[in-house]
């Protein structure tokens, strides 16, 4: 196997922490909230997929207990930014830090014990193909992930549903006037990005890398923050972007097999760089970001 | 919230003028909540929560040795978070004071690393002005990166925290490493000359206390007395009114940065020259992001982050004895200091607001 099937291989399995964390985040900002407690919602979602894995109860149940648990802790978030208008910079980061210690505090006696992975599941016909067809034997969570990012996709373009998420996000008074609840869609946003930061907690600890490690979610909850960004808060790109970093992240390992001589920690930095250049170029297009941006992003809406 | 039946449910209304006995017990009224909450979470562990309390919050305070490693722990806590709030008051979110306080730890450990037989009594004060000087220099680049190319600031400069870590490793793996050091990840132990002096006899309590409190006297003047410091927080309460009165954005965010940097790098070089002696990977235990913490417990006043630095410390060293002698671990100090924030930011929405009852709302309303 070469270093492009390599990549191509794990690619999307690399992938799909950011992408589910960067949909929820980005469900969430559309609806005008800037959660920024994404890496602590990853990791707790995380400890409790693997706390069950490991005890027996299966991938199934995992990956429930994390939606849920992650969920919950994001309605914490939700009643402290938007029950009491408290600052949302200053929440998100808060919930980031209750989430990674509750985390490490859980995982405690987890530490270096490994569960097993998920079965590859090949798509019939396309995985035959030459080189390319690796690209099409995943897991059966990175098949939802997909599913899940074409469901996204057509919400907020067909359905009244994405409208009105993105109406409260645009202009909530407005939103507000013609009868929605502008507090009740935020918080159905931010459970959701919490349930979705949640599952791709899960999949990191009990799927992509099936061992326990104080910290392994290693600032992918923030560069999922940043994909959205990159993504301008479009569903596509942000699956663009999710891919890149997937390919990013892999580099580093393939750069290692072939023997390059460079340092190591130079190869882990590899994702937190690219998003700081990436994140530059994009941010540096102004007219890009205010046409496609959330106008009350991290604003408290008071009636 | 018309989640839940609005009926029952009573609302913030604005209050007139903000509410000072609200800002003045939001801290004590915060802590005494994550206390007992984190109290539960000890006793749901199968701890004995009265252990836990008596070596978290008493033991810290019985004996001197203890209360001057408080003080020894305050010092980096009350430097970070005092440039941070700075930062924080103009809207200027600078969350890298991690990665700063990091790169201020290396380049304050270039002197005695590359000059280990160099003495003389300028050695130390150079290793804090080039610390201060390195974390301005990682600071600037997220400033650059806000002003000239509009990138949030808040994701790049935590981006260059991790970056900034991963140096770190990079230096004590390898060209840093102590070639006598046992092949642990650490620099050579740095000579007499390289150290802060010790402050008070018998402890570990060094100069740099002296430095910290200077810098929080220099903050309380530059944000309530200078003009600059009040064009910092106009940027940050209102920003279209300072643009009209002709208040440089760009200019506001390098300096709130700057500072922020200055301060954080001039902690990691009081760290590695105090009372750590050599730079080690774990020069910092999350410093950078509980001055976060202390910053926005002290209300973002230069007054109130001295207490709030004390409190964070006293919660560090207390975690620390917990962690012996009620075999606590030691993220419970994480799980305390992200609850103690969300308290807290409940607690001081009752300065501008109060609380209206579903059945005085209706007579307000007629």
């Amino acid at each position: 196997m070469n270093a492009i099937e390599f990549i191509l291989a794990g690619m999307l399995g690399a992938a799909t922490p950011f992408l589910l964390a960067a949909l929820g985040e980005l469900v969430a900002e559309r609806a005008g909230v800037l959660n920024l407690g994404v890496e602590g919602l990853m990791a707790f979602g995380a400890v409790l997929a693997f706390i069950i894995v490991y005890h027996g109860g299966g991938h199934f149940l995992g990956f429930v207990a994390a939606g849920l648990g992650s969920a919950v802790l994001s309605l914490v978030f939700a009643v402290v930014a938007l029950g009491f208008r408290a600052n949302q910079v200053a929440t998100g980061l808060a919930i980031g830090i209750l989430g990674q210690g509750l985390s490490a505090l859980f995982g405690k006696t987890y530490e270096s014990l490994t569960v097993k992975g998920l079965p590859k599941l090949a798509f019939p016909w396309l995985s035959e193909i030459p080189v390319l067809g690796s690209l099409f034997i995943q897991d059966i969570v990175v098949w939802l992930s997909l599913a899940a990012t074409l469901a996204l996709w057509g919400m907020f373009a067909y359905t009244k549903t994405g409208l009105v998420v993105r109406a409260v996000g645009e202009n909530p008074k407005a939103a507000h006037a013609i009868g929605y609840s502008v507090t009740s869609v935020r918080v159905f946003a931010i459970a959701f990005g919490g349930a979705m930061a949640g599952f791709a907690g899960a999949y990191a600890a009990v799927v992509y890398t099936p061992l326990w490690a104080d910290g392994m979610i290693a600032g992918r909850g923030w560069i999922a923050i940043a994909l959205v960004v990159f993504g301008t808060w479009l569903t596509g790109r942000i699956f663009l972007g999710a891919c890149l970093f997937g390919a990013v992240s892999l580099m580093g390992l393939a750069a290692q097999a072939t023997g390059l001589d460079v340092p190591s920690q130079l190869l882990s930095s590899l994702p937190y760089l690219v998003t700081i250049i990436v994140l530059g170029i994009i941010s540096a297009d102004r007219r890009l970001l205010k046409l496609n941006g959330v106008a009350s992003l991290g604003e408290p809406f008071e009636r | 919230m018309s989640v839940l039946p609005a009926a029952f449910l009573p609302t913030l209304v604005r209050r007139e003028r903000a509410s000072l006995a609200a800002t003045l017990l939001a801290p004590p009224i915060a802590l005494a909540v994550a206390t007992i909450l984190n109290l539960g979470l000890y006793v749901l562990l199968g701890r004995d929560p009265i252990a836990v309390v008596h070596a978290m919050l008493l033991e810290p305070f019985l004996s001197w040795t203890s209360f001057s490693e408080v003080l020894l722990k305050a010092a980096p806590l009350l430097l970070i978070a005092q440039g941070l709030a700075i930062g924080f008051r103009a809207k200027v979110f600078n969350i890298g004071a991690e990665g700063q306080f990091i790169l201020g730890a290396i380049f304050a450990s270039a002197i005695p690393v590359w000059f280990p037989q160099a003495t003389g009594q300028w050695i130390w004060p150079l290793m804090l002005l080039l610390g201060a000087l390195g974390g301005g220099l990682w600071a600037s680049l997220t400033a650059f990166w806000r002003v000239r190319l509009n990138a949030n600031e808040i994701l790049v400069s935590l981006m260059l925290s991790l970056v900034a870590a991963q140096l770190l490793n990079y230096l004590l793996l390898g060209p840093w490493k102590d070639p006598n050091g046992f092949n642990f990840p650490q620099s050579v132990m740095f000579q007499y000359d390289a150290m802060v002096p010790i402050l008070i006899s018998g402890t570990r309590v060094n100069v740099s206390l002296l430095l910290t409190l200077a810098f929080s006297a220099a903050a309380w003047v530059f944000m309530q007395k200078s003009f600059t410091g009040y064009k910092l927080q106009v940027g940050g309460l209102a920003p279209r009114a300072a643009g009209y009165a002709g208040f440089n954005e760009g200019w506001a965010i390098w300096l709130s940065l700057l500072i922020g940097g200055f301060a954080a790098g001039l902690a990691g070089a009081a760290e590695v020259a105090g009372p750590l002696g050599q730079l080690q990977r774990s020069i910092s235990t999350g410093y950078g992001y509980a001055a976060i913490i202390v910053a926005y417990l002290g209300g973002l006043h230069p007054l109130g982050i001295v207490f709030s630095a004390l409190l964070m410390a006293v919660l560090y060293i207390g975690g620390d004895n917990a962690m012996v002698s009620a075999n606590l671990p030691i993220a419970a100090v994480r799980v305390f200091q992200g609850s103690l924030l969300l308290a807290y930011l409940i607690a001081v929405a009752f300065v501008r607001h109060r609380l209206e009852w579903p059945r005085a709302a209706v007579r307000s309303q007629s």
